[in-house]
């Protein structure tokens, strides 16, 4: 059982590295902001999940605080996101603000 | 306590979380704009926390628990005040 654990939090990691990996390589910032979704959404449960079924079968009892940390994660990911797009158009709606700041 | 193939299993994934934190390290440096950099911060700080919480499944114990919560929720206060300050700072002038 710990090695369906295990396997679980090997897919959430492997979420999140394709989703460092693509911001890296993505090229603008509007694109950039999609794929470390990948890693805060997906691969956040499926590592919650597992260590769920690891302290489940370790300690012989229902474990299930992780729930905390995936609610929070859930709900403030899409506030930060679009409180930083909505910094992002605004700075970019005024190109040489910049400038003007110094 | 995890020896075998789930301790091996874990090492790949801690291997794999290290590589994604050092991706967005690097967008973090390297970001052309201030909002790239917020956005790499932020990344950064989700792969710790996941790094964190796969610490505490291969040493077996549920103190690493606490830490993952606190690096989350200081992770979220820090991405939306640095939002602000970049929505902020230039409608001030």
């Amino acid at each position: 059982m710990s090695t369906a654990a295990a396997l679980l939090v090997l897919a959430g990691a492997s979420l999140a590295l394709i989703g460092s990996i693509g911001l890296l390589r993505m090229k603008t910032f509007y694109e950039r902001v999609h794929p470390p979704t990948m890693g805060t959404t997906l691969g956040t449960s499926l590592v919650l999940i597992g260590s769920m079924v690891f302290f489940t079968f370790h300690e012989s009892r229902p474990v299930l605080h992780e729930i905390l940390i995936g609610v929070f994660m859930t709900l403030n990911t899409p506030v930060t996101y679009m409180l930083l797009l909505r910094a992002a158009l605004h700075r970019d709606r005024t190109p040489d603000a910049v400038s003007r700041r110094t | 306590m995890n020896a075998g193939l789930s301790g091996t299993i874990l090492l790949v994934a801690q291997v794999f979380l290290a590589l994604a934190m050092a991706c967005a390290l690097y967008r973090l440096l390297r970001g052309p704009r201030a909002q790239d950099r917020v956005l790499a911060l932020d990344t950064l700080y989700v792969n710790a926390m996941l790094l964190v919480l796969t610490f505490g499944i291969r040493e077996a114990t549920t103190l690493y628990f606490e830490a993952a919560l606190v690096i989350g929720v200081m992770g979220f206060v820090s991405t939306a005040a640095l939002a602000k300050f970049l929505l902020r700072g230039e409608v001030i002038e």
